[in-house]
């Protein structure tokens, strides 16, 4: 089996989901004849041609709006945001329609639609390229949001995206997409939206984390004897499995790289609070990022939560 | 015929304009090798080629005009007055730089010169524009905004907003698209239905020109002429310079989409030893002295990447400062 890193991965996905099923249609910013800024569509367009990977103009709203009226009609749109930054000039059209076309039709039209973009801090870029926002587009009823943690959930997962009959947004941490390789495994295999994995068991605390922060969090766990649920799908999130592993530790600490507040780790918490939290033994903690823009440079490194930020939320919550 | 550049210009001025440009590219290229060494991180979109767009334009506006631009815009705040120091500084994300260092490449910002923003989001700037310039006319001020942009930016929506509303508004704004060509890797017939972009403003009745963007005096008199009727009338008006650039979209990029051949052709009209050679052949001043500039600006250029190494980082207080008063 080969060892991929997540670029590949995604390509590797797109492109066996390009030779199934007609129906897909890559679109974006230089996807096409350039393959992508980081590179994630290289080749298709040489090997599906240039109707099926379509370099758009620079237009987001366009973009994702173009896709929502594609997917409507049948096909399986697959556009590219260059980065997350990039998406609020969309977001009208994502969630104003996009998300809303299955209810306003009351089911008479579906949009199966999958919006990619790079994500994530820390690859030494400026503000706007390195956006972690996941959680305006969870509180939009209608859209599925996905973050995948690796090469290997990177492929099950755009392969699941894909296959889905709704709005999807893919969420690609940029700091890992070269960052891992795996063994990702040629041919099918889905990753199911709205399920998460449990990345490594323990009995004392869960943890909770996707996207970037996943690999970190493994890293600082190390000596503990934790759980550690990778969350994989944003929204509508694995609660069940968020739940039976509060219950079984009574602890948790939700690690997220967006900012604190009204981050997705604040619905985490309400959802444990309200369903198990006479399972508790101490609050639930969350190691997030500050309230504010994404700092440049050497400021990234007081705004990514750390491995130690991570292991004194874990001590605090095992000594309360 | 070529107009004598005695004919727009004193000596000092036109002198000055090539000083700029040469200033601008040294800049440039050294930033290219900051970044090639680790000092400069993320994105860097660099100016060499278009030079003469930013050095003619400013030259032709006032200094109480607002200038905007998009992300490619060290040059354009450089020209307009920012200190070389300061913007190597930023560009390195040191606490001396023009915004404390937090702001890098893209966002480069200083009120106190009138230059009110690099903007990284394509297309960010125009609403932007139109907002200043119905401040200003609506303070009574005699002040031209100056909204800079690439091909790329105008298939945004905020594009055809923002010419509407300054037309309809009859707002004080001057257009200015930089054309380089390309959007990232995609050639502008690609990515527009009109690829003579000038042309698109009969939409939103705005008077529009093109200009050869490679030649610092074309700019420098379309843009005086430009921003005076603006000022006069309080209409919107739009210039199209076409240019390019001689390095990749930003440093990730190798720019494997143009041709060799199309790459010398637009070098061979490289706008500094163009304006060089005329500056020699109209006699306005000798090798020796240009020699003097061009040993001056490689002076700056080094004194700036010395202070910004030099300079200490920001305090890591910085990441909760500015966020509200």
């Amino acid at each position: 089996m080969a060892k991929l890193n997540m670029v590949q991965a995604i390509n590797l996905a797109l492109r066996e989901e390009m030779a199934r099923d007609d129906r897909v249609v890559v679109m974006g910013e230089d996807v096409g004849r350039d393959g992508g800024v980081f590179r994630v569509t290289e080749g298709l367009r040489e090997h599906f041609g240039a109707e099926r990977v379509i370099d758009t103009p620079l237009s987001e709203s366009g973009i994702v709006g173009a896709a929502t009226g594609m997917a409507a009609y049948g096909l399986r749109p697959v556009a590219e945001i260059q980065f997350m930054g990039f998406i609020y000039s969309a977001l009208d059209q994502l969630s104003a329609h996009g998300a809303r076309l299955r209810t306003r039709s009351r089911g008479r039209y579906t949009c199966p639609l999958v919006v990619r973009t790079p994500y994530g801090a820390g690859i030494k870029a400026p503000e706007l390229h390195e956006e972690s926002s996941e959680a305006i587009f969870c509180h939009i009823p209608g859209i599925k949001v996905v973050a995948p943690s690796g090469p290997y959930t990177a492929k099950g997962l755009m392969l699941a995206a894909l296959r889905d009959p709704d709005p999807v947004l893919y969420l690609e941490p940029t700091r890992l997409y070269r960052l891992i390789r795996e063994e990702v495994p040629e041919g099918e295999y889905l990753t199911e939206l709205g399920r998460a994995r449990l990345a490594r068991t323990g009995d004392n605390v869960t943890v909770i984390a996707w996207g970037s922060m996943l690999e970190r969090v493994l890293k600082a766990v190390e000596p503990y004897s934790a759980d550690v649920i990778d969350l994989l799908t944003l929204s509508p999130f694995d609660a069940e499995t968020v739940l039976a592993s509060v219950r079984k530790t009574g602890r948790a600490v939700i690690v997220h790289e967006a900012i604190k507040t009204c981050g997705l780790g604040a619905e985490i918490a309400a959802t444990i609070a309200e369903d198990a939290i006479l399972h508790l033994r101490a609050p639930v903690l969350r190691v997030t990022a500050p309230d504010v823009p994404v700092p440049l440079g050497k400021l990234i490194d007081h705004y990514l939560p750390t491995a130690e930020q991570i292991r004194a939320a874990l001590d605090e919550v095992l000594q309360y | 015929m070529e107009t004598k550049l005695r004919m727009v210009l004193p000596d000092q001025e036109l002198l000055k304009l090539y000083e700029q440009m040469f200033l601008s590219r040294e800049f440039e290229e050294s930033c290219a090798e900051q970044y090639t060494k680790g000092h400069i991180t993320g994105f860097l979109h660099l100016y060499s080629g278009q030079e003469a767009v930013a050095v003619g334009a400013t030259a032709g506006l006032h200094r109480d005009d607002y200038i905007l631009s998009a992300y490619r815009e060290h040059a354009q705040a450089i020209v307009r007055g920012a200190e070389p120091k300061r913007v190597m500084a930023e560009l390195f994300g040191k606490a001396t730089g023009l915004c404390k260092g937090k702001g890098g490449s893209m966002h480069l910002f200083d009120p106190a010169i009138n230059f009110m923003g690099g903007y990284a989001i394509v297309g960010g700037q125009f609403p932007i524009s139109v907002g200043l310039a119905f401040a200003s006319r609506y303070r009574g001020e005699d002040r031209v905004t100056a909204c800079f942009f690439g091909d790329g930016a105008v298939n945004q929506g905020t594009f055809h907003e923002s010419l509407n509303w300054a037309r309809l508004w009859e707002l004080p704004v001057l257009f200015i698209c930089e054309n380089n060509f390309y959007g990232i890797g995609t050639e502008v017939h690609r990515s527009s239905a009109l690829a003579s972009i000038h042309r698109r403003t009969c939409g939103y009745d705005i008077p529009s020109e093109k200009v050869d963007g490679m030649d610092v005096i074309a700019v420098y008199k379309a843009v005086k002429h430009a921003a005076e009727k603006v000022r006069e009338s309080g209409l919107p008006y739009f210039i199209e310079a076409a240019t390019y650039r001689f390095r990749g979209h930003s440093m990730a990029d190798p720019g494997k989409y143009r041709s060799a051949a199309e790459h010398e052709l637009w070098k061979s009209r490289d706008p500094i030893p163009g304006y060089a050679k005329r500056l020699l052949e109209e006699g306005i001043t000798t090798r020796e002295a240009l020699d003097a500039i061009e040993a001056r600006c490689k002076a700056t250029v080094e004194e700036a990447v010395v202070f910004a190494e030099q300079s200490p980082w920001p305090e890591e207080s910085e990441v909760w400062e500015d966020i509200y008063v």
